[in-house]
């Protein structure tokens, strides 16, 4: 019987959606062992507000550690925080979500407890009294089931993969004051630029638009950020490594191999032609949409539905097909 | 500036994944191996720092088996200046790679350790942080670029939907992503001399591997999709499909 918790992220001191998935997580795992699905929220003053709100999403109780330091990630200070909070609960197991977040903090834990961590989990379930997970390797060109031996069994899972999940009302919320010692900190965001608005980061996106070699130049994304426009809400755009490379597209939108792994729920490929290493980073999208102008492009080879023509037709007609259906409702 | 780089050997990016006997392991026979793609991100950077810097030393660690050799080797010839291979089993535990390696990077006088922000194999991005939280280091991740000035390290590090300056103290762990430091290629000169760069060979530290990778297998196959049409004619079927069959949209 072992309690579970989940690493309740916070971005300007809302509480995310990848969080409730976290708990939704937990609460599964917490459902095998026999326990209770507890979440931890960590920020600055005020943040509790909306912590109650997790009961919803299957946590009974929700720990809000708050301090006017905590408002944005520091991670030595957050890893301290979380790790003195799961040794202290004794827990069985702790999901964090695989965010950038999630990505810096949780390793860091798991040194800290000297416990092993099992990072993008894309499935769960429990055998015998130990988790085990389903996490893809060689960037989703294999998938690994892992048992976790040691105790607590640590990992981040995929956004977009887990549901949240349904609790009663609201759950019971304690707010504490951590210690933090912001002098003895070794790093400092002494910067911070957003990206305009709506620029939503891929792994977090639950629909892909993301364009390729075939957009001929990068005065052509405008297609592609009118068709995201129109998908609506929760849409980013993403890019093959042939359009990073070339300068016309930054990093951060890479989709595969050397670049991020997705599964949006839907992912519409223009004008790629569906490299291995490309796929390697998609394949496990829920719907894949394709539009090249070569039929033997290996992306149909994948795509759940494809149109051979020119991008330079095909999408502006989509937009607007998309656009006229949302207008139905 | 002395800078150490952890390297790790993996499958080239190309490879079709079959899997092994065994049921847990890949299958290596006729598999080319490369170094992993961020960690020549991470060499890079670390000559471009000694260059900057004028003086240093770039030097490899790798955990592996002896045909890491080759990895380090390539890491040589693109110019690093030693190198260090551990033998021992790589095992799907990270936090046992880390420990392995602390046991190496204890007492290191070098201000900067450089990591790949996450390996091509097993993609668990976490090596670098662990490293860094074990040997009390700042550490940053996912950095695309860095400057060093003093006893600071200035790093640009991408985040959703915005970019972060971070400012390190020194010495500090870096875990470096695509983005300022295309690898150079090895010249020929660079691979002739990299054959006589001191290349040590030593015993890992013992670590057990606490995660226990019980089966492998080749991603669940995508159903054959179909081709809707040709041309903008086919949009609105498209559309249809999308809403009424996939629940797409
Ligand atoms: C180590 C390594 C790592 C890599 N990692 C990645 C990675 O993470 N992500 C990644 O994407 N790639 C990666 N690659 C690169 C990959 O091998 C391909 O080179 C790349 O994905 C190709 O990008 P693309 O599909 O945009 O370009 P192309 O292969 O050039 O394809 C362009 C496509 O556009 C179509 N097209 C052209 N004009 C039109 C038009 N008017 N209308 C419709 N269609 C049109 C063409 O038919 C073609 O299929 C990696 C490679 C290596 C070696
Ligand atoms: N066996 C290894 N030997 C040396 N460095 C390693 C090893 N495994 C991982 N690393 C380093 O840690 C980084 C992240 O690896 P991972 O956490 O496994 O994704 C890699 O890019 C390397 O820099």
């Amino acid at each position: 019987m072992a309690n579970v918790l989940a690493f309740a992220e916070q971005k300007e001191g809302q509480i995310r959606g990848v969080a409730r998935e976290a708990v939704g997580a937990a609460a599964v795992l917490a459902g095998e062992l026999g326990g209770e699905a507890h979440a931890l929220v960590v920020g600055a003053p005020g943040v509790s507000t909306g912590a109650a709100a997790l009961g919803a999403a299957g946590a009974t109780s929700v720990a809000v550690a708050e301090h006017a330091e905590l408002g944005d990630f520091h991670p030595e200070a957050y890893a301290t925080v979380v790790a003195a909070h799961v040794r202290d609960g004794g827990y069985g197991a702790v999901v964090f979500p695989a965010t950038i977040m999630g990505k810096d903090l949780a390793p860091r834990v798991a040194a800290l407890l000297d416990v092993p961590l099992a990072g993008d989990v894309t499935e769960l379930k429990v055998d015998g009294g130990a988790v085990s997970v389903v996490r893809p390797v060689y960037a989703g060109k294999a998938f690994a089931e892992i048992r976790l031996a040691a105790t607590p069994a640590l990992l981040s899972i995929r956004p977009n993969v887990f549901a949240a999940g349904s609790g009663g009302g609201d759950a019971a919320v304690t707010v504490f004051t951590p210690e933090v010692d912001p002098s003895s900190w070794r790093q400092r965001v002494i910067e911070r630029k957003s990206e305009g608005s709506g620029a939503l980061d891929v792994t977090e996106a639950t629909q892909i638009v993301s364009g390729g070699r075939g957009m001929k130049d990068p005065e052509h994304w405008g297609l592609l950020e009118e068709l995201r426009d129109a998908l609506g809400a929760g849409t980013a755009l993403g890019a093959s490594r042939a359009v990073v490379d070339a300068g016309w597209r930054p990093h951060g939108e890479q989709v595969g191999q050397t670049g991020k792994t997705v599964s949006p729920s839907l992912y519409v490929a223009v004008g790629i032609s569906g490299a291995i290493q490309h796929l390697a980073g998609m394949r496990t999208s829920g719907t894949i949409v394709a539009v090249n102008k070569d039929p033997d492009a290996p992306i149909f080879k994948v795509a759940d539905y494809g149109i051979v023509g020119d991008l330079f037709e095909v999408v502006p007609r989509l937009t607007e097909e998309v656009r006229a259906l949302k207008a139905k409702g | 500036m002395n800078v150490i780089v952890c390297v790790k050997r993996v499958p080239d990016t190309e490879t079709r994944i079959r899997i092994g006997e065994d049921g847990r392991s890949m299958e290596v026979t006729g598999v080319k191996f490369i170094m992993s793609p961020y960690d020549e991100y991470a060499v890079e950077a670390a000559l471009r720092c000694k260059e900057a810097a004028g003086d240093g030393d770039v030097r490899l660690v790798t955990l592996g088996q002896t045909d890491s050799q080759e990895t380090l080797r390539q890491g040589l010839a693109m110019g690093a200046d030693s190198a260090v291979l551990l033998v021992g089993d790589v095992t799907a535990d990270g936090l046992a790679t880390a420990k392995a390696l602390v046991a190496e990077l204890e007492g290191t006088d070098a201000p900067l350790i450089l990591f790949g922000v996450k390996a091509a194999d097993d993609d668990q991005q976490q090596v670098g942080p662990m490293v860094a939280t074990l040997m009390g280091r700042a550490c940053v991740t996912g950095v695309v670029s860095f400057e060093v000035s003093g006893d600071v390290v200035r790093c640009h590090k991408e985040v959703e939907g915005g970019s972060e300056v971070i400012e390190a103290t020194l010495p500090a762990v870096l875990t470096i992503t695509k983005g300022a430091y295309d690898p150079r290629y090895a010249s020929l000169k660079g691979i002739m001399a990299a054959k006589r760069k001191p290349l040590d060979e030593k015993a890992a530290a013992a670590m057990e591997g606490r995660l226990e990778v019980v089966s492998l297998s080749p991603p669940p196959d995508r159903a054959a999709g179909k081709i809707v049409g040709t041309g903008p004619d086919a949009v609105p079927e498209l559309v249809r499909l999308l809403r009424e069959e996939a629940n797409a949209i």
